[in-house]
């Protein structure tokens, strides 16, 4: 139980900073948006009705994991910013708690973060390419908690770096690739359970591996 | 309580602590001075957990949750205010009747009129009081103080010294210092780095 309260006080912390600053969800919101924009009209005239042709359709639900997974990323190059700002993650490696918890909370944050920005991804995407079925939002969710338990250990890793920008999308990019073929499957599949289920395996897998090992990313 | 033997830390090829031995019962009050570079600050950094030795040992008798540690950075969060640090540290420390607690080292330090105040508008000086509250905040048993007295004011010192003064004997406490004379009549060993 104190293990949890840890986490959620940690996550609380995470959505205080943000709706004080305001620093990185407005920017994933508005990076998401304006992406969408330009793919919308770097689309060839008359594929308007991408939903119709099957190519095409498969083609645009790309485009929207492309914009999910890089807004995604700008908001984990900032994920660790307060704690490298004021020197807080060494306060919060000296406290009591276990350090996974500081792990989870960050990440629990970075859900948030990721589900606010699905709400408005998704209904743009929808009034600018194809409507959005179930399964894509089944697929966009569980893609959340991967992203969110990967990215935000890596996220931790490269801040440690002084070249962060580079290292964490050299990082976070090819482990995020089973996530978006997962997510495109459930989205366009006759089948999206087989690529739910893939994605549940691997949120599942990396969560643990990264549960473990967070304690060595945090000490020197 | 703290026991070292040959210890040593190096960065790649540069030594940051020559090899030492060190033994501190409990109640001391450890005070340690040398020139910049000397050490001090990862010696401390080696006694509160925050680094590994790259040789020797290294025995610090004391759980991670009874030990208060102030470095050269305040350690909190820049835009939350003075009592949303100690607030979210008291919890993650589990410290009984934490708002009076906090209450009572913001009274003492001098920041209950700034405790509403985000920490990036602190001054340099608030800051470091805000930063002696946080390592105080759960009573520890061991206190590790890398030159605290930086950019406190007369009062803030003063503030200090009656702080260390009500802890000593009573706790273990090492500082790090460029004024040992501040600390002689609480000093019970010393450690001179080279």
């Amino acid at each position: 139980m104190t293990f949890l309260a840890d986490v959620a006080t940690l996550a609380r912390k995470d959505l205080r900073l943000e709706l004080r600053a305001r620093d990185t969800l407005p920017a994933m919101l508005l990076f998401v948006v304006s992406t969408l924009v330009v793919f919308r009209f770097a689309l060839p005239e008359g594929a308007d009705d991408v939903a119709a042709q099957g190519a095409d359709d498969v083609a645009a639900q790309g485009l929207l994991w492309v914009a999910l997974v890089f807004t995604a990323l700008l908001g984990l190059a900032r994920a660790w910013a307060p704690e490298r700002e004021g020197g807080a993650l060494e306060g919060l490696v000296l406290a009591p708690t276990d350090r996974s918890a500081i792990w989870l909370g960050k990440s629990a944050a970075v859900f948030i973060f990721l589900c606010a920005l699905d709400a408005v991804a998704l209904p743009a995407f929808a009034l600018f390419f194809a409507p959005v079925n179930l399964s894509t939002v089944a697929g966009v969710l569980l893609a959340n908690l991967g992203i969110c338990a990967i990215g935000t250990l890596l996220a931790a890793m490269a801040a440690a770096s002084r070249t962060r920008e580079l290292i964490l999308p050299l990082l976070f990019l090819p482990l995020a690739i089973p996530l978006v073929v997962g997510g495109v499957g459930a989205s366009v599949s006759a089948e999206p359970a087989r690529f739910l289920a893939f994605l549940g395996l691997y949120d599942g897998v990396f969560a643990i591996l990264c549960w473990a090992s967070f304690e060595y990313v945090v000490s020197e | 309580m703290i026991s070292a033997r040959a210890l040593e830390k190096r960065y790649g090829r540069k030594r940051a602590l020559r090899p030492l031995d060190l033994d501190v019962a409990s109640g001391s009050f450890l005070v340690v001075t040398g020139a910049n570079g000397s050490g001090k600050t990862t010696l401390l950094r080696l006694l509160a957990g925050l680094a590994g030795p790259s040789r020797g040992t290294l025995e610090v008798e004391v759980d991670r949750g009874r030990l208060g540690y102030l470095g050269h950075e305040a350690l909190v969060y820049r835009e939350l205010t003075a009592l949303e640090n100690l607030d979210l540290y008291g919890r993650l420390y589990r410290v009984p009747e934490r708002r009076e607690r906090i209450g009572m080292l913001l009274e003492r330090f001098g920041l209950w009129e700034a405790r509403g105040e985000r920490a990036s508008a602190l001054s340099r000086g608030m800051l470091q009081r805000l930063a002696l509250c946080r390592a105080l905040l759960h009573d520890p048993d061991l206190l590790v103080l890398d030159e605290p007295f930086t950019a406190l004011d007369v009062q803030g010192a003063a503030l200090l010294d009656h702080q260390l003064a009500e802890l000593g004997g009573t706790r273990t406490v090492v500082v790090s210092t460029h004024e040992p004379e501040r600390l002689q009549r609480l000093a019970s060993a010393r450690l001179a780095l080279t």
